[in-house]
């Protein structure tokens, strides 16, 4: 069964029809793509699993029950964790802080419940370290790390905090190669662990590298939905880009 | 040594010890013991809402309302006791209920409208400051309350909000004592408990606190309402200090709060800041406003010198954290 499975979804913002009739499976173990232009309804499509919007048409099961999410924190207690486009992070607060925000640590009780901020500094360090990420000081801002990092430190968390499925919005949008090498690199990592992985990117190569499944959107609606095996990178590439229109460009562009 | 200059406080340790030794050197009055006693009064009575106020701002919002919900609480507990005759514990514990509720409404509405706090709390401000004038003069014929010092309950209530007491020949007001309570009590709230940690969340970037599970609204409201009870704490002190209560008053403390949350290093966007840093705000005020009538200028300079504080700090609090997150 498949941990999330979406059928026939649309969502509308007011008249702007964001999304429709979209259907998409999330495996354990497996890492789905989801393709498209900027405002193909990608973000919008993930807020829905997410919890930060609801859908207006058709249906969302987790474990093969329907589910509709009022907060993050309904979604996050089903084990859906969300890293986000804008980095979820806090960029003042030191990285501990970020990495336990909402899901902190306490020991005591009545008024003088307080934070075990040794557990939770030591936890921090030992979970980034077991993802390759060593450093020196988890009391720094996490704002002082490199987007990267912060990517990873995103993904330490959810996959600590016992997420099962671990959606990314765009984790390598801002990134440089070797960063996106090593954002791709724990995007397999969370996969080997038995997540079930949604990743979005408007970069077909990086989707390539690491997925599954690939969904493509354009204007809120499904465009491709192929097996890894059903295409090639270079269809994969072609589409993304357009498909006939790309021919089409490239014919117009070429000089005669 | 980065850590150190990391922390939100430097900028009004700085500022402090230089206001200190500059009306040390200049006002020969400054330098008795007693002055000390007043110089600490005078700042408890901006420290108590410093904390409130600078923990709402690091929750990324501000209550212009704060001063007037000042005045409102001394004259809901004065007038409804008077009028009604009853013992002012009821109008204490009613004067509560009020201040709370005001904090409550604003960040109710600032919560549920997304209207910038600012806004709402202006509103807020000029219906308070009307209704305060207003309604005193409707129930009392004055723009001041009738005198309850003969009322059932005064001389408890006096001693909870405005007793003081000797050490040696310096008078300590409990307002000093208190203000000492709030700001550990707000320490503590802020980096060693949950809330603290979701208060820092939503004033850094409201939208990763929400998408964490956050209870983001809450704790906006639970801040309004904590600037609503120091409000109605320092409201109770007015009151059992002087008896009566002008109806006007109040009106421009709120930044002077504000001013001491910023000297103390908080920014105004929102994230960053401390309870301790607000506190040696609140000092620097007392300082500066008792060192001018020490050193027998113009009591007029005291705003000059704030503003020059307020400019001072803030550039320097700006260069600190630059060179803090630099890497
Ligand atoms: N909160 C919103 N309110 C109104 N329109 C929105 C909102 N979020 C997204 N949209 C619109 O929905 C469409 C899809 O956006 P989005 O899901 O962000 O696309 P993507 O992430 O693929 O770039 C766009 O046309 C965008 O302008
Ligand atoms: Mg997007």
């Amino acid at each position: 069964m498949p941990l999330i499975e979406m059928t026939g979804v649309g969502k509308r913002y007011g008249t702007i029809v964001a999304l429709h009739d979209v259907s998409l499976r999330v495996n354990a173990g497996q890492i789905t793509c989801v393709l498209g232009d900027n405002g193909a309804g990608k973000s919008t499509l993930i807020k829905i699993m997410s919890g930060l919007h609801q859908h207006d048409e058709g249906e969302l099961l987790v474990d093969g029950e329907p589910a509709r999410f009022g907060s993050p924190r309904a979604a996050l207690d089903r084990g859906i964790a969300t890293v986000y486009q804008d980095l979820a992070v806090v960029a003042l607060m030191p990285v501990w802080r970020n990495f336990f925000l909402g899901s902190e640590l306490t020991r005591g009780f009545g008024p003088l419940r307080r934070l075990d901020i040794d557990a939770m500094r030591r936890t921090t360090r030992d979970e980034l370290a077991r993802m390759g990420i060593h450093l020196g000081d988890v009391e720094q801002p996490i704002g002082q790390l490199s987007g990267g990092e912060r990517q990873c430190v995103a993904i330490a968390r959810a996959i600590h905090f016992g997420a099962r499925v671990l959606i990314l919005d765009e984790p390598t949008a801002a990134l440089g190669v070797k960063q996106s090498g090593v954002v791709l690199k724990y995007v397999a990592a969370a996969r080997d662990a038995g997540l079930g992985v949604v990743f979005i990117t408007h970069n077909p190569h990086h989707a390539y590298l690491v997925g599954d499944h690939f969904v493509l959107l354009n204007r809120g609606r499904m465009r491709l939905d192929r097996r890894r095996d059903e295409i090639s990178l270079d269809d994969l590439t072609r589409e993304m880009a357009g498909g006939d229109e790309l021919t089409a460009l490239t014919h117009e562009l070429q000089r005669t | 040594m980065t850590r150190l200059l990391a922390r939100p406080e430097l900028g009004s340790v700085v500022g402090m010890v230089a206001i200190f030794v500059f009306f040390f050197a200049i006002a020969d009055p400054f330098r008795q013991a007693t002055s000390m006693g007043t110089v600490l009064y005078v700042s408890s009575t901006i420290g108590i809402m410093a904390v409130p106020v600078a923990l709402l701002m690091i929750g990324g919002e501000f209550d212009l309302s704060a001063g007037v919900n000042v005045t409102a609480s001394a004259l809901t507990a004065s007038m409804l006791s008077y009028q009604l005759s009853l013992n002012v514990w009821v109008g204490v514990v009613a004067s509560l209920l009020f201040a709370l509720g005001v904090g409550f409404l604003n960040g109710f509405l600032v919560t549920t409208t997304g209207i910038p706090s600012f806004l709402v709390t202006l509103g807020t401000f000029l219906m308070l400051q009307g209704a305060n004038i207003a309604v005193t003069k409707q129930v009392s014929g004055q723009v001041a309350t009738d005198n309850i010092s003969d009322m059932d309950g005064f001389d408890t209530a006096k001693a909870i909000f405005a007793s003081s007491f000797d050490v040696g020949s310096v008078t300590i007001r409990a307002t000093v004592l208190w203000w000492l309570l709030f700001v550990a009590v707000g320490t503590w709230v802020l980096l060693r408990t949950r809330p603290g940690n979701w208060i820092f969340a939503v004033g850094g970037n409201v939208d990763s606190a929400r998408a964490v599970g956050v209870p983001v609204r809450q704790t906006k409201i639970a801040l309004f309402m904590g600037v609503g009870f120091c409000a109605w704490f320092m409201g109770m002190h007015r009151l059992f200090a002087f008896s009566t209560v002008q109806s006007g008053e109040g009106v421009g403390n709120e930044f002077i709060y504000i001013i001491a949350a910023v000297i103390g290093g908080c920014l105004l966007t929102g994230g960053y800041g401390s309870a301790i840093g607000a506190a040696f705000g609140a000092l620097i005020f007392g300082m500066t406003n008792q060192g001018i009538v020490y050193a027998g200028w113009d009591a007029d300079w005291f705003k000059f010198f704030l503003g020059v504080m307020l400019l001072f700090a803030t550039v320097l609090n700006m260069w600190v954290r630059r060179l803090a997150v630099r890497r």
